[in-house]
């Protein structure tokens, strides 16, 4: 989408993108790709991370997991301090020199890659070739599993009813919430139950959680009582971020549902162990 | 430097060295998804405009005023604003002429400013023609006159119009391309799509806010 | 909480923290709002119901509005000439206070008394009820829900419905207490009651004013949009008519509003077309009977053009202001329009509202949102909102500047959270640093407070893992598992 306007007189005036084709998908999976974790999967959910690696390994895939990895760049982003997101960026971009699909087991963190590195690093044209390039080859794990990898998930569970939280970026960026519907919906003992005002934001956005606690609050109180009422007996998220903010204000409000990751969930169900 | 000459100013330097954007305006987008067979569009119409409270009926090229005298009778709708320098203004005259059933008629013809009270607290009702419908949204195409003044559709609570069925177009960009709107607008153009309405207080829709209570149309199946 | 009360000064809320802090305690409200913005949404989706048809059309509208914007001092001054030419007088204001002396200039010259006016945000912009009634000139809403707020001594909370934060109730006991009659909550008759009282005003008004959904310039038109009748009313009743509109409301050729009245329409109320589509090319002509004989534009730029001068923020001006953006927000439906504390609420009031009074007037702004994205997937010309809030985060952070490119730039610039993210920076570029602070974070994760501040007012302390995904997956890796 940024294309359109890198070569444009600075004072041209934007165009939005045509309606962009779906995305193509390789024919076949790869035998190798990077699973980039990101920060809070990392320092909070690492097993996620993990589960993550052995869905893909399980699939035939060697997973190569940069060591240099750190964070994504977003928090610097979003408060608007471009320059440290681009320095972040800048280093996370010197990891991936192999033309390897990069996983990454969440939306908001894949958006960044996909969507804001190009824009990030706008006016190099060096980086901003290696950014293209990198977008174009980073998928967020429930995408790929489903439309790259195929994969075909045999339920050895016992039955359960869950409910799926999609964060905004996978959601409106990727359409996660489709992949993650289509991978659940493989799990024969697992009911996927809707949750009232599913589509809404749970509230976390990243740094304002912490700016504008008031209203956060009150968004992400809303989101566990939805996430409550739809009588789910856990909560399912491709996203660490929204796991942090809704279990995080579950165990406040002494609720005793919670939520785990995607890929654990799936890992779990389909007999990996721990 | 005045008002004018600083905003300019501002606007053009802000596009130096930008070239404009091409007009790549799609006909199809607003045409395609909205274009309806001949047979189709007096349904389509009349589903639209009942929606929202419109009360249509049929009748033809003749009967018409007959047909209006009895609504306005049903109404108890002593009186009729009407224009009578308007084919059908005359046509109305000339049918109801003699019989003393039929409702007085009152003529708009004369600045507003000469009788303004009376139009609006004494003028229950009026008869205005239209320029044609259109069948995607429900719409009435008017071009008020000097024959036709446009507070007639506006401030009488009752408006009764005529639509010839054979002017109902598809939609509103192939009337604007057929009839070369572009080419010279009039004072006034409008697109009545139903009787005045408001859902200002708790999104409850209420009709007849400030334009008429009741929209009647009278589709001309052989006009 | 009733307009009777008596609020000691201190305690009025003066920040938008301070007054979304109120508003989140008002479950009245906050019912309101929530009922009001689902049904707006459904009803949104309903008319959209062909995906592809609306994701093509919004392209369209976008495409129609960043053309007008390419083009638009050349389609300013077609305008002007068309408008001239048919009878009608354009007028320029670069300030509000311009656009008011422009008004209090034509009220002087026809010694005008009784001001009707239709809906127009941007005659909120000037604040012209105000500015006319210290003059002792009677400005009166005639669109019932400005109508309502205008009764209360309120502002509009909503751009496309003014008392959506009022429930039937309210607007009962408003009624009763300032028009003189009963009590009823039955909609249609109150809504009777404002027709009476607003049709003795159409009547007798000397000026009608309103705003412009979309000047064309091809033709020289102003085309209105509405379903009451106040609009045509105050365009047509009283002999003289003032328009006043933002530079931006140029479209360049008549048939580029097709698209966009169905865009505007669908978008905001869920219908395919407004009751009344008014189009106005000329005062009344000689011959005719009706109509103003006088019909003025006042063209206002209140900050647009500094918006205009960049051209990422420029496309703040494809706005066609349908509100969709706001009933789809999640923080506008819990806060409600009064907590931003201007004109224009909720996200197209917080990206346009810097370039109209400056970013230092209004700093809390671009962050109060979660960039959920809700609002740039609805809008009809496809504003690109998060990024451009984002964009609004940056400006707000920059250190001051002698030439800065927006009013208020580095109004929320701290020196102090510049280090930390320079900070952040280093740390999260160098995996030496990184790894040693993933050692740190998940070997004394047992000593993370119970307490930090605002994120432990939500919810519980988080604890790091006791060992991170660094370690995991190099172990892991390392037991030879990479080979199928």
């Amino acid at each position: 989408m940024s294309e359109l306007f890198y070569n444009a007189a600075p004072n041209a005036t934007r165009l939005a993108a045509p309606v962009p084709a779906p995305r193509e998908y390789p024919a076949s999976k790869p035998a190798r790709v990077y699973l980039f974790g990101t920060c809070v999967v990392d320092v909070f959910f690492p097993h996620a991370g993990l589960d993550a690696i052995r869905l893909l390994e399980r699939e035939g895939i060697a997973v190569d997991y940069p060591q240099g990895q750190s964070c994504c760049g977003q928090p610097a982003y979003t408060s608007g301090y471009s320059d440290q997101a681009r320095t972040v960026a800048a280093a996370q971009l010197e990891l991936f020199k192999q033309p390897w699909p990069v996983v990454v087991p969440s939306g908001s963190c894949a958006g960044m890659f996909r969507e804001h590195y190009p824009a990030l690093f706008q006016e190099d044209p060096a980086r901003l070739a290696q950014a293209q390039a990198l977008a174009a080859r980073t998928y967020e794990l429930a995408e790929f599993l489903l439309h790259v990898c195929q994969v075909e998930l045999r339920d050895q569970g016992s039955p359960i009813k869950v409910a799926l939280h999609t964060s905004c970026s996978a959601r409106r960026e990727m359409n996660t919430h489709l992949h993650g519907r289509a991978l659940l919906a493989q799990l024969a003992q697992v009911e996927r139950v809707d949750h009232s005002h599913e589509s809404e934001c749970c509230g976390f956005g990243g740094t304002f959680s912490v700016r504008m606690p008031d209203i956060s609050g009150a968004m992400v109180e809303d989101k566990t009582r939805n996430l409550i009422d739809s009588g789910a007996d856990e909560v399912i998220t491709a996203d660490c971020g929204c796991l942090m903010n809704i279990n995080g204000a579950l165990e406040k409000q002494r609720q005793p549902l919670r939520g785990q990751h995607l890929a654990s969930f799936l890992w779990q169900r389909t007999g990996g162990g721990q | 430097m005045s008002a004018r000459e600083n905003i300019l100013g501002k606007l053009r330097a802000s596009l130096q060295g930008a070239t404009p954007i091409v007009d790549n305006f799609d006909e199809a987008l607003v045409t395609a998804p909205w274009s309806y067979p001949a047979e189709e569009r007096i349904g389509r119409l009349r589903q639209l405009m009942e929606t929202v409270h419109t009360e249509v009926h049929l009748s033809t090229a003749a009967q018409w005023p007959t047909l209006l005298a009895q609504l306005l009778r049903d109404r108890n709708l002593d009186s009729l604003l009407i224009a009578p320098r308007t084919p059908y203004g005359q046509q109305l005259q000339s049918a109801w002429e003699g019989d003393t059933q039929a409702p007085q008629t009152k003529a708009y013809d004369r600045p507003i400013e000469a009788w303004k009270s009376e139009l609006f607290d004494d003028t229950p009702a009026s008869l205005t023609g239209t320029l044609g419908a259109i069948a995607a949204t429900g719409s009435l195409i008017l071009w008020p006159t000097a024959d036709e003044p446009r507070l007639m559709s506006l401030v009488p609570p009752v408006h009764f119009a005529l639509l010839k069925a054979s002017e109902i177009h598809s939609n509103f960009y192939e009337v604007m391309q057929r009839f070369n709107w572009a080419d010279g607008m009039p004072t006034n153009a409008l697109l009545v799509s139903g009787p005045s309405k408001t859902a200002d207080i708790e999104q409850v829709l209420a009709y007849g806010a400030h334009g008429p209570k009741d929209l009647v149309v009278l589709i001309l199946e052989d006009a | 909480m009733n307009s009777q009360t008596r609020i000691p000064a201190l305690e009025i809320p003066t920040t938008f923290r301070e007054r979304a802090h109120t508003a989140l305690g008002d479950n009245q409200l906050r019912g309101n709002f929530r009922t009001a913005m689902d049904s707006l949404m459904t009803k949104r989706a309903l008319a959209f119901a062909d995906a592809d048809e609306r994701e093509e059309l919004r392209v369209l509208g976008n495409a129609i509005r960043a053309r007008a914007l390419s083009k638009l001092p050349e389609l300013l001054e077609t305008l002007e000439r068309n408008l001239t030419r048919q009878g009608i007088q354009v007028h320029w204001a670069e300030t509000t206070e311009q656009a008011n002396e422009i008004v209090l200039g034509i009220v002087a010259k026809h010694e005008a008394r009784q001001v009707i006016k239709g809906k127009s945000m941007v005659s909120e912009e000037m604040e012209m009820n105000d500015v006319l009634a210290a003059k002792g000139i009677e400005c009166l809403e005639a669109d019932m829900g400005e109508f309502i707020v205008q009764l209360d001594h309120e502002k509009p909370s909503h751009i496309i419905m003014p008392a959506i934060h009022k429930n039937a109730g309210q607007v009962a006991s408003l009624f009763e207490n300032k028009l003189g009659v009963e009590y009823t909550r039955d909609v249609d008759e109150l809504i009777q009651i404002g027709r009476r009282v607003l049709r003795q005003k159409f009547f007798e008004a000397d000026i009608g004013v309103s705003g412009v959904n979309f000047a064309i310039a091809e033709t020289g038109t102003l085309l209105l949009v509405e379903n009451e009748g106040n609009g045509r009313m105050v365009t047509s009743v009283p002999p003289v008519h003032i328009a006043v509109t933002g530079i931006e409301k140029v479209v360049e050729n008549l048939r580029d509003v097709v698209p966009l009245l169905s865009l505007l329409t669908r978008s905001a109320l869920g219908i395919p077309i407004t009751t009344y589509v008014n189009m106005i090319s000329s005062p009344r002509k000689a011959h005719e009977l009706d109509g103003p004989r006088e019909v003025h534009l006042v063209l206002l730029d209140n900050g647009r053009s500094q918006a205009f001068a960049d051209s990422e923020l420029r496309q703040t001006l494809n706005c066609i202001r349908c509100g969709a953006c706001m009933n789809h927000c999640p923080v506008y439906t819990r806060v409600g329009g009064h907590t931003y504390g201007q004109v224009y609420p909720g996200p197209i009031g917080k990206i346009i509202t810097p370039h109209m009074v400056g970013l230092a007037a209004v700093p809390d702004h671009p962050s109060a949102s979660s960039l959920c994205g809700a609002c740039g997937e609805v809008c009809p010309v496809k504003i690109p909102i998060p990024a451009l809030l984002r964009r609004l985060r940056e400006e707000n952070v920059k250190p001051p500047s002698d030439t800065p490119l927006l009013r208020g730039q580095g109004s929320k610039y701290s020196r102090k959270e510049r280090l930390a993210w320079n900070a952040w920076a280093r740390l999260n570029s160098s995996p030496t640093l990184y790894r040693a602070f993933l050692k740190m974070a998940t070997r004394l994760r047992k000593l993370t407070p119970a307490n930090i501040g605002p994120w432990t007012q939500n919810h519980s302390a988080p604890q790091p893992a006791p060992r991170s995904l660094h370690e995991l997956a190099a172990e892991h890796l390392a037991k030879g598992k990479t080979t199928p």
